[in-house]
């Protein structure tokens, strides 16, 4: 950013200063609270420092004209206590806190500017959650067990699915002492999970804080016996950390727990044993144990596993046909004797985790009167069906233009099933194109990757006769044999794969969505004949927090009726926010393996949303800066759009990537199938 | 036959079964039924295949299949030399001609318009067509067929065609059970077994990374290069740094994820 470039100009006087400023949070001023004491603060400073309050007073202004007026308030302070480049990221980690928790809390964060610059300070040495959350996800990940996710919290404690981890660990003067204080906690309440912490009865666990927090010290002794052997070099890292040492009243207590096969049981009795007077010491990596949390989670997934590993058990039994098969028995499945599908051995493991052994009532399979396991009956599943925060939605960053960076996971985005349409409709598209079909097959029959053979070569299949006559005249002639006597087949190969992206906004309502159902008939007739991997998604949304991609074809899908059902059941439904699209299809097209990955778009005008700031320059900017970063990641996006007023954004908003203009929505059939092949020759 | 001994293995190679498969390739070989090997890379199926070609006492012909692999880089070719043409026998002929063991390694490699050419070899017919000498060979009763390829790959371009596929009797390999495949581990390195079942721990680990970041955890044979290395006085982290991490991934958390299991290990 440009901020702190010096400026030659003459500071502002305070007149224009207050002027300025009321332009801009003029919303929140009133007659009792006014610009004025600001302007004359800031009067006497240099112009550069000026320039910058009012730049970002403006920005931030968008969003909440209050914040910006604090910031202007504290921006002199901040400047001088942090730089140019400090101040821009406190101001920016309040807008962020902004956008996730409102006005409240980005105030305090923006008040608390002590607090910034002492973790400005730390981060030089600190380690910080954001840093450390990849390695240490793939780091559990590893250990063995059911997955875990990993997400910060105000201190270390685990629901049995989640890890949660500080913000930040700033108690050693190395980072890299930090991070393994972030490691230990991290393996420890995955040791949590993994041996039994929350295998207790929900009485059994106390309740006084006291009491919890030695409890959760008794279960580290006794974790850290259990990973003695298996993980020495972890056992060590724990030991270094676990100072000061303990005292003698907790020596019989570590005897008991060191004993092999000691469980959470073991450490609730040396417990009961310790004298009133023991305390838990201050190691750095003890967090909390919140039994009650832990155990209701669990309960839920118990009950969930248990009726979906049923209804797996019942789907393998129909699958093998169960005839002259043993029964099931849990020993068999135990120790995976029985060669179970791997739905059925996840389950089992996860299973055999909660609870350590498979209970009698979940071996028996879902009778085939039984119903499968409706969404409704799983508790899970009920907040899943509409507009949760979470149910597995994806979540994506959005490009803020005017602030210059990411909201981050601003959006949800969700994939969906297309409801199969009428089969007529394909098949009457077939019947209506039929010349212009043939004609595209045939044109795109010429694309395709064939055979060729060179002549000339040093090696290759077979010898080249018409070069091995010349060779030997030359001989006779006193000349040499060469080498280039050999014809080899070449194969030229089309390594492409294509994904096309349909604009479902209800803006095509009615002709442009019947005219983008034809085109994708007669693409995939075309691109039958040429052999190019491609899937086909629909797009739609509302607001960021509905953002839904629809799955016409996937890259593992075959052109068959199911697929020419869903792209006649393709609808005009709701909002075009792009970025999020574009991400997510960019994100699927680049697990695709070949030389050339291809994005094509199809919408029909700007990107646009419902009541929120996305439509206008908003939207056309995040488009423009997700198609940049598909490129960025090696794909190739292509752009086409509908347009009859061929507008004045398009350059810029396409601009960095090629596009085409359809101003005629009825050649869009045609167009589309040829333009592919002309992308691709 | 001079070049027969090229293709003999003079010492017994190493290969600890698992699950009865020597009885099931000698029946298959008594009954010249070609074999498929499946299971993922660095699991022993390369191994397996000369011990059985020592054990049956036959020569062994292996080819490593790559994207290139035409069906004239199998069955031969004509050569041109002093102005004559010479025919010279691709590794496909020669095995036939020598009532071999033909390993055909990743075969789905291979441009699936070569994978046809072995299809005359491995059904009833085992003839092989020498369509350019206009001669058949027919293949000797002590000559066998298999094949070797990875399921795990998933990947649309490397799957193996039914046609291919439906003749032959399969043999699924996977990493042994933990206790074997330390023994494994420190029988083909000179490590000590403690030693061994870390390493086989770690794999595990690795193993559990599958599809989380990795596209296929530390093989058998990893562990035994990780493992030589620690028998020659490398630091095992180090070591484990230099024959798991840095052979898995290229990418920097990753590395940084794989290193800590070693550390934790270790």
């Amino acid at each position: 950013m440009s901020s702190s470039a010096p400026s030659s100009e003459p500071p502002l006087g305070a007149g224009e200063l207050e002027q300025r400023l009321e332009e801009l949070v003029g919303a929140v001023l009133s007659s009792r609270r006014t610009a004025a004491g600001l302007a004359r603060e800031l009067a006497g400073q240099s112009r550069s420092l000026q320039d910058f309050v009012l730049r970002w007073a403006g920005v931030t202004a968008k969003s909440s004209p209050e914040l910006a007026f604090q910031f202007a308030g504290l921006a002199v302070h901040a400047v001088g206590e942090l730089g140019y480049a400090g101040a821009e990221r406190w101001l920016l980690s309040a807008i962020d806190v902004y956008d996730r928790e409102g006005l409240y809390r980005a105030s305090a964060e923006l008040k608390d500017l002590e607090a910034f610059v002492g973790r400005a300070r730390e981060s030089a040495w600190g380690a910080a959650f954001g840093e450390v959350a990849g390695v240490l996800e793939t780091f559990i990940a590893g250990l063995s067990g059911r997955r875990l996710k990993l997400a910060s919290a105000e201190a270390a404690w685990t629901d049995t699915a989640t890890l949660y981890l500080p913000q930040r660990i700033t108690l050693f003067p190395s980072r890299a002492e930090n991070f393994r204080v972030y490691k230990v906690s991290a393996a420890l309440l995955w040791a949590q999970t993994r041996f039994g912490s929350f295998a207790l009865a929900p009485g059994d666990y106390p309740q006084a804080p006291r009491e919890l927090a030695l409890l959760n010290l008794l279960e580290a002794l006794r974790l850290a016996a259990r990973i003695e052997h298996t993980l020495p070099g972890l056992y060590r890292d724990l030991e270094a950390l676990s100072l000061p040492a303990l005292g003698a009243e907790f020596a019989a207590a570590q005897a008991r727990l060191r004993a092999p096969g000691a469980s959470a049981a073991d450490s609730l009795a040396a417990l009961r044993e310790l004298p009133p007077s023991a305390e838990a010491p201050d190691w750095p990596f003890l967090g909390l144990l919140d039994p009650a949390r832990a155990l209701a989670l669990r309960e839920e997934r118990v009950a969930r596993d248990k009726q979906a590993l049923r209804a797996a058990l019942q789907r393998w039994s129909e699958e093998r046909g169960d005839e002259g098969l043993a029964p099931l028995d849990g020993e068999s499945l135990e120790s995976g004797a029985a060669a179970p599908p791997e739905d059925v051995k996840r389950l089992v493991e996860s299973l055999l985790q909660d609870l350590g052994e498979l209970p009698e009532d979940c071996l028996v399979p879902a009778g085939p009167g039984d119903p499968r396991p409706a969404p409704a009956q799983r508790p899970a599943a009920a907040q899943q069906t509409d507009g949760g925060e979470d149910d597995g939605a994806l979540r994506y960053d959005e490009w803020d233009h005017r602030r210059g960076h990411y909201r981050k996971d601003w959006c949800l985005l969700r994939e969906r099933d297309v409801r199969p349409g009428d089969p007529g409709f394909v098949a009457a598209a077939l019947e209506r194109y039929r010349p212009q079909i043939r004609q595209l097959k045939r044109s795109f029959e010429a694309l395709r990757g064939e055979d060729k053979l060179l002549r000339g070569e040093p090696y290759g299949d077979d010898i080249d006769l018409d070069a091995l006559v010349r060779g030997r005249a030359e001989l006779a002639a006193g000349g040499e044999l060469g080498e280039r006597l050999f014809v080899r087949r070449a194969r030229r190969e089309r390594d492409m794969v294509a994904l096309f992206m349909v604009d479902m906004s209800g803006s095509t309502k009615g002709w442009v969505n019947d005219c983008e159902r034809e085109a994708l008939v007669l693409l995939c007739e075309a691109l039958e004949v040429l052999g190019d991997r491609y899937a086909i998604y629909g797009f739609s949304g509302l607001t960021r927090k509905r953002c839904e991609v629809y799955r016409v074809k996937r890259f593992d899908e075959t052109y068959d009726d199911t697929v020419r059902e869903r792209i006649a059941g393709i609808q005009a439904l709701d909002y075009t926010r792009m970025g999020a699209a574009i991400r997510h299809l960019s994100g699927i097209l680049a697990q695709q393996p070949a030389r050339t990955r291809l994005l094509l778009t199809l919408s029909d005008g700007k990107p646009d949303d419902f009541s929120d700031a996305y439509r206008g320059e908003y939207g056309i900017e995040d488009t423009r800066q997700a198609l940049i970063e598909a490129k960025r990641a090696g794909i190739h996006p292509f752009c086409i759009t509908i347009d009859r007023e061929a507008s004045g954004y398009l350059p810029h908003m396409y601009g960095a990537v090629n596009y085409t203009v359809v101003a005629d929505v009825a050649r869009l059939p045609t167009k589309l199938a040829e333009l592919y092949r002309r992308l691709t020759a | 036959m001079g070049e027969e001994g090229d293709f003999r293995l003079e010492r017994e190679p190493y290969y600890r079964p698992v699950h009865g498969e020597l009885e099931l390739f000698e029946a298959a070989w008594r009954n010249r039924v070609p074999v498929l090997l499946k299971g993922p890379t660095g699991c022993g199926k390369t191994r397996f295949v000369e011990h059985m070609a020592w054990r049956l006492g036959r020569p062994l012909v292996t080819v490593s299949c790559h994207d290139d692999l035409t069906a004239s880089d199998l069955a031969g070719r004509y050569l041109v030399t002093a102005g004559e043409t010479v025919w010279v026998d691709g590794p496909m002929t020669r095995a036939v001609r020598l009532g071999a063991i033909l390993y055909l390694d990743e075969i789905v490699e291979a441009r699936k318009d070569t994978t046809v050419v072995i299809h005359s070899l491995a059904d009833e017919r085992r003839a092989l067509f020498l369509e350019k000498r206009g001669e058949v060979l027919h293949a000797p009763s002590e000559f066998m067929l298999a094949i070797s390829y990875n399921p795990g790959y998933q990947s649309v371009l490397k799957e193996l065609k039914q046609s291919t596929r439906q003749r032959f009797v399969a043999i699924d390999f996977d990493y042994p059970a933990a206790g074997i495949e330390a023994a494994i581990v420190a029988r083909e390195s000179g490590i000590d077994e403690a030693t061994a079942q870390a390493l086989v721990r770690l794999a595990h680990m690795t193993r559990n990374l599958k599809g989380n970041g990795l596209d296929e955890g530390a093989s058998t044979r990893l562990l035994v290069h990780a493992g030589k290395l620690i028998a020659q006085g490398v630091a095992p982290r180090a070591a484990c740094a230099a024959g798991v991490s840095l052979a898995l991934s290229d990418e920097r958390e990753m590395l940084a994820a794989l290193n800590e299991l070693v550390s934790a290990v270790f």
